[in-house]
Formats: C-alpha cells, sequence, structure tokens
C-alpha cells in the first residue's frame, strides 16, 4: 500500500464485514511516532481465528486463499521498528475487534499517512447505514468526525447523499486546513 | 468554515429529493473495494465514479456501491456495470482518468468503452 490511509480503508472494511454498527477510527501523532486504532463492535474473532489472521495464507474470502489485509498492515508498522497487536472479543460488552499498529515516524520505511479524507469519504459512502467515529490528533490540534452526530442532524437523509458526502469531505478537509 | 448547521440545510433541500429517488436507479456501478482493489488504486476510481455521476446529472439513473474481491485481482482495480436488460459490462486496471470517461461514453452515452473492457485484455 502506497499510504497508510490506504491500510486503513481496508482494515475498516473487515470491520463491516463483522457487522460493526460503529468503528472507531483514531490517529495519535507525536513528533516522533503515530498510533493508529481501529475498533469495532462487530462479532468479534474466536482464539483459533485471531492466532491466524497475521498470517497471509489464512483469509476469509472465498475467491482466493491468500489474504493480506492485517498482514500488510503488521508489516508496514514492524518494517518502522514499530509493533501491530490484535485483539478480539466474541461476547460480552467490549465484543468486537481492536487493531494497534505503532509507527516509527522517523523511520526511513515509514509509510506516509496520506489522504484519510479520501479513505472516510469512501467508508461512509460504501457502509452508510454504520457510524463511524474518526480522529486524528496531533501537536498543533485534532481533527474529528462522528457520524452518529451527523445521522442525529440528518434523521432519515442517508449519509451517503452525494451533498452530504461531499459535505463530509469538505468538513474534514477544512479542519485539516486549520492544523497547519 | 463549515459546520453542522449546513448539514442542517443540506436534510432541508433533500427532503422531498430522497422519495423521488427510490425505486430509481437501473444502472449499478460496482468498484471492487477488497485489499486487492484498494492497493491497486480503487479509491480514487470509486470516488471518481461517484462524483462524476452526480456532476453529470445522473445520480436518478445510476448508483455507485462497493463490493468486496471480485476474484480476478491481477486486473484490479474492476468495476462492473449492470444495467436491467444487458450483460455485465466488466472494466479492469481502472484510473480516475478511465472513469471519467466511461461515465461520459458508457453511462451518460450508451456506449461500452470496449478498450478498457475485460475481453480487450484477455484478448
Amino acid at each position: 500500500m502506497k499510504e497508510l490511509s490506504l491500510n486503513i480503508l481496508d482494515i475498516a472494511e473487515n470491520s463491516q464485514k463483522a457487522k460493526a454498527t460503529l468503528t472507531e477510527i483514531i490517529l495519535n501523532e507525536t513528533e516522533d511516532t503515530l498510533i493508529l486504532e481501529i475498533k469495532d463492535n462487530g462479532t468479534g474473532m474466536s482464539e483459533q481465528t485471531l492466532n491466524c489472521v497475521t498470517d497471509p495464507f489464512y483469509t476469509t474470502r472465498t475467491t482466493r486463499n491468500v489474504g493480506l489485509g492485517i498482514p500488510l498492515l503488521k508489516l508496514a508498522a514492524e518494517q518502522t521498528g514499530g509493533s501491530f497487536k490484535i485483539t478480539s472479543k466474541t461476547e460480552g460488552e467490549s465484543r468486537g475487534t481492536c487493531v494497534t499498529a505503532v509507527f516509527n515516524k522517523n523511520h526511513i520505511d515509514f509509510t506516509p499517512i496520506g489522504d484519510t479524507v479520501s479513505s472516510i469519504v469512501t467508508l461512509i459512502q460504501g457502509h452508510p447505514e454504520t457510524d463511524f467515529l474518526f480522529k486524528h490528533s496531533c501537536n498543533s490540534g485534532e481533527v474529528s468526525l462522528d457520524t452518529r452526530e451527523l445521522r442525529g442532524i440528518l434523521g432519515e437523509v442517508p449519509l451517503n447523499s452525494y451533498e452530504v458526502i461531499k459535505w463530509i469531505g469538505e468538513y474534514l478537509s477544512e479542519q485539516y486546513e486549520n492544523l497547519k | 468554515m463549515k459546520s453542522l448547521a449546513e448539514l442542517q440545510a443540506i436534510k432541508d433541500k433533500m427532503k422531498d429529493k430522497v422519495v423521488i429517488r427510490e425505486g430509481s436507479g437501473n444502472v449499478r456501478v460496482v468498484v471492487g473495494m477488497a485489499t486487492c482493489g484498494i492497493a491497486a488504486g480503487a479509491r480514487p476510481v470509486l470516488n471518481t465514479f461517484v462524483e462524476e455521476v452526480n456532476n453529470g446529472g445522473l445520480a436518478e439513473k445510476v448508483t455507485v456501491s462497493q463490493t468486496g474481491c471480485i476474484g480476478i485481482c491481477q486486473f484490479e482495480p474492476v468495476v462492473e456495470v449492470y444495467e436491467a436488460g444487458k450483460e455485465k459490462v466488466t472494466y479492469v486496471k481502472m484510473t480516475a482518468e478511465k472513469a471519467k470517461e466511461v461515465v461520459e461514453k458508457h453511462l451518460k452515452g450508451g456506449n461500452v468503452v470496449a478498450e478498457y473492457t475485460i475481453a480487450n485484455f484477455k484478448a
């Protein structure tokens, strides 16, 4: 993947497949590190499955025998001297899956974060019936979006109506502009 | 500065439109958005379709949606066009530029862009 934002899009798609109603995408940046957390309240995975997901030759897809999403993100983090963790629960209040990747931003193999706005817009366009919480914080401030809040205003108007999608993209881009 | 009040205005404007849209849209554009598609560049392809379909006034007729792996990863980004009564058209190795052309020639003009279809790549 050329940008981490593409890994984010890819991993968050897994949450949709796991029937999550809320997917949280949290980016925390300091001078030297980036912590990415993608957390959902989906069906979760058994311990057995969890042990397999970082193996490229494990996949849920039926069209092919290779699943590269999780291994690619793990590699992107570890190649910067960072770390990768995935936890999951199939029952209880904390049901769901949480993926955490830590990156060394100053490492030569650090993949640029890229266009997060585009990834968030794409996720909402494809999954207007589920909710997303996006937060990207760094030294100069924070960018955030909570579709639950937008849904409260929009009522029956779907989140993937073009006017709404366009507004979300501009709303996020403007927040990023203000960080600079 | 964008505000949530603006969103309220969008909602008020769209309330009537929602009813009209239901039941219409007999053309479906489906973009493969699994790991293979995303890595190959499906994100800008999808967003270009969404943008161009709406800017071109095709929103009533065309819906743009996402799907998982279509199974031909070497041809990603893959876009399928479904139209009632017609055979499915599969576009392969798509880019944002090609997407614009497909909207203009195929979705608007009714002519399949044969050059970008899978038939052309397999031959």
